[in-house]
């Protein structure tokens, strides 16, 4: 199971390697992660999709949870939150199956980014549902190179990551 | 008014009530030791910074208040590395304090620099490296506070020269910080009114303490507890002192050389109230075995701990002398007697035989606990089987008496450990046991004691090696002995060197007469005592398997 969880950390040096290594230290596996500046130039924000259970997920939480720098944490589940990433592929398509791959792209509204005598840039943004089915088709054409970044997301409505308590994480399994 | 950086990190620490320092110089810290020259704080020059570092961490678990270690940058700062591990893993406040070379300088490979905040990022509750002067007391502040609340833990602040030598404008802190206990939240008032209804169900309830109940201070309410429902209780290794060890509801130490009136009781439990305990591997053996068919009420100050190694039926987080006494006030008085009778008779099956009356270490230890009876005493040992010996047999009646590296295990910890919490505690006095190779990987810091005549009594239980090893040679490896065994050492010799009177013994009526010799000297005292090589720590549990599974060695 891939979980997004999006981490409200106070900008400072050395804050990415103490998150990201608090996930390779206990194990957890990152699918991906990507880290900007936000409104309030004092804080950076994290979103970070990490696979596993949700006893897993529980744990990432509450160690998160615990790392100074950590002001806030929100989950991003797919039916409440919007989430995006970009990929960019570099394909082969000169001569006649060049109006295939732009036709594809169309139908993905990827936008064509770079055109050259033997190869087409293309932009996708998207869940990853979406660039995985993109890249799954436009590989035959010839996929020289990608570069993907990681999902970057928001919660859906009026919520925001500083509703965000210090709350108590436990929930009650079985009595 | 401006001052330098050094003297900001003087005025930070007496602010912090620091009266004692554990330390080592060097070229990069050296403003700040020219500012503690002047300052009414103890400076304890150790032979090693790995000895700074479990002094303070001794300092800290016998007094409850923060340790302080200083290093100078590069091998000084690496140096302090395992002592900052074995208090992470054991949640001691410590704070360490090191100095790094001048800002300019930083990442470019200069003499003695290294990155220590990158190094003990993973062994640090949290760490800093001080780039803006003005920032420094802040920093240090922020660090203690981090170090002493929630769940303790050491803390790194490491300050380049510069930084020290700087001028800056000081205010004083409006007040001394002062720890918010956790408060217990609404979620977790109707954890506990559910934790009381189902310990009233429990046919056969325990406690196990851990080592967070000795830092919540939490004794008296896990007394309170027990004494309410005549539960059983057991102590994990980090546990022992949180629950007295004579008293009779007490069966003793939990997890793989545990007692098995202890272990069979959890095994056998079909509720189990962990207080402070964040179910090791060597408490639970195989996980699945351990929790399978009982309630698992769990409290912890670290949300994170509940459901991290045993899920929790259960879980209450947050302040655990509160929380305990919420519980207490919930339960009906109840005693059990079928549950006691079972357990009376694994007490009973158990008893130690008689042995034969060669020196053992647990008859060894079982003469220090006789001979201490009266409490006024300090526990620290080292690692190994002595160590395992020591919990077993020591009675360890009160929290902060017993100083052991439980979560690192790391040999060398108890001598230096011994002189922190000697000098913490001057009032209490320190046995500290070890075992001969342990010792020999920081006996150096004898000097330190002699040089403060410091009264610990250090027992080194000399079975010529490395025993542990030996006996999981024994157990495990077919009897193929290797890399455990050396030719002997003079410790009396040794001790001499550094002008502490040493004797050695290989009877138990010499140990006896050595043992009330050193009780009656004010002096710094080791006794060596020789045991036989061969001697097993039992029981014993694999590691990995249920809890009941004893070996047969
Ligand atoms: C720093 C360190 N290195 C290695 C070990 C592994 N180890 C655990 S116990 C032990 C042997 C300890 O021998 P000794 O100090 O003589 O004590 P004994 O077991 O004989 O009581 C070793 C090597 C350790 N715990 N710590």
């Amino acid at each position: 199971m891939k979980h997004a969880l999006s981490i409200l950390v106070y900008n400072q040096p050395g804050v990415l390697v103490r998150v990201a290594g608090m996930f390779s230290r206990r194990g957890f596996n990152i699918h991906s992660l990507t880290v900007g500046i936000t409104q309030d130039p004092r804080y950076s924000r994290i979103t970070v999709v990490v696979c596993g259970d949700n006893g897993i997920l529980d744990q990432i939480v509450k160690q998160l949870d615990k790392l100074v720098e950590v002001e806030a944490i929100q989950l991003l589940p797919p039916e409440t939150s919007v989430r995006r990433g970009i990929a960019m592929v570099k394909i082969a398509a000169g001569g006649d199956k060049r109006s295939e791959v732009l036709k594809l792209a169309e139908v993905f509204r990827a936008n064509i980014v770079d055109v050259a005598e033997q190869s087409v840039t293309i932009e996708i943004t998207g869940d990853d549902d979406k660039i995985n089915a993109f890249i799954e088709l436009i590989n035959p054409y010839g996929l020289l190179e990608m570069v993907r970044t990681g999902m970057a997301g928001l919660a859906r409505g009026a919520s925001t990551i500083y509703d965000y308590e210090r709350r108590d994480c436990y929930e009650q399994i079985v009595l | 008014m401006r001052i330098s950086g050094a003297q900001i990190i003087v005025e930070c620490l007496k602010e912090q009530g620091v009266d004692t320092v554990f330390g080592y110089p060097g070229g990069t810290i050296l403003p700040f030791y020219d500012a503690l020259r002047d300052a009414p704080i103890r400076h304890i020059l150790t032979a090693h910074e790995q000895g700074a570092a479990h002094a303070a961490d001794g300092y800290a678990r016998a007094s409850g208040r923060a340790g302080v270690c200083i290093a100078t940058s590069g091998p000084g700062a690496t140096n302090l590395v395992t002592g900052l591990a074995a208090a992470f893993m054991d949640s001691v406040p410590v704070v360490a304090i090191t100095g790094q070379v001048p800002t300019a300088l930083i990442g470019r490979d200069a003499f003695q620099e290294v990155d220590i905040t990158g190094i003990t990022m993973p062994v640090t509750k949290h760490n800093f490296l001080v780039k803006d002067a003005a920032k420094l007391a802040e920093t240090i502040r922020y660090a203690f506070r981090i170090a002493g609340s929630g769940r303790p833990g050491p803390v790194l602040v490491d300050v380049p020269r510069d930084i020290q030598t700087a001028a800056i404008l000081f205010e004083p802190a409006a007040e001394p910080a002062d720890m918010v206990p956790f408060a217990v939240a609404g979620a977790a008032v109707a954890r506990i009114e559910a934790a009381a209804v189902a310990i009233a169900r429990a046919k056969r309830p325990a406690i196990i303490a851990g080592g967070g109940a000795v830092a919540a201070e939490a004794a008296p309410e896990i007394a309170a507890l027990a004494a309410k429902i005549a539960c059983p209780v057991v102590s994990t290794l980090m546990g022992l002192g949180a629950f007295p060890a004579s008293h009779p509801l007490f069966l003793g130490l939990t997890g793989m050389h545990g007692h098995k009136a202890a272990n069979n009781c959890i095994h056998d439990a079909d509720l189990i109230i962990a207080v402070g305990s964040r179910f090791s591997d060597r408490v639970t053996g195989d996980r699945a075995k351990y929790a399978a068919g009982k309630t698992v009420i769990h409290i912890d100050v670290d949300p994170a701990e509940i459901d991290k190694n045993v899920a929790a039926h259960i879980g209450i987080t947050g302040d655990m002398k509160t929380i305990l006494a919420m519980l207490v006030d919930r339960l009906a008085a109840g005693d059990n007697p079928s549950w006691w009778q079972t357990i009376a008779a694994w007490q009973e099956e158990n008893r130690l035989p008689p042995a034969a009356d060669k020196l053992t270490a647990p008859w060894l230890c079982g003469e220090i606990a006789v001979r201490t009876g009266g409490g006024g005493y300090i526990f620290a040992t080292d690692v190994g089987q002595h160590q395992m010996w020591a919990a077993q047999h020591l009675k360890i009646e009160t929290p902060r008496t017993w100083v052991t590296s439980g979560g690192l295990g790391a040999m060398g910890y108890g001598l230096p450990a011994a002189v922190g919490a000697q000098l913490a505690v001057p009032d209490k006095r320190v046995i500290h046991i070890a075992g001969d190779s342990g010792f020999k990987m920081t006996g150096a810091e004898l000097h330190t004691v002699a040089a403060h005549r410091l009264p610990i009594i250090s027992v080194i239980l000399d079975n010529g090696g490395l025993g542990m090893i030996r006996q999981l040679q024994h157990a495990f490896f077919d009897r193929r002995y290797t890399a455990c065994e050396l030719p002997g050492v003079d410790f009396v010799a040794f001790a001499a060197a550094f002008g502490i009177r040493a004797v050695s013994v290989d009877t138990r009526d010499g140990f006896a007469a050595a043992f009330a010799a050193a009780l009656a000297s004010p002096d710094p005292q080791v006794i060596v005592a020789a045991i036989d090589p061969a001697d097993l720590v039992s029981p014993m549990v694999p590691p990995g398997a249920a809890i009941n599974a004893y070996l047969d060695i």
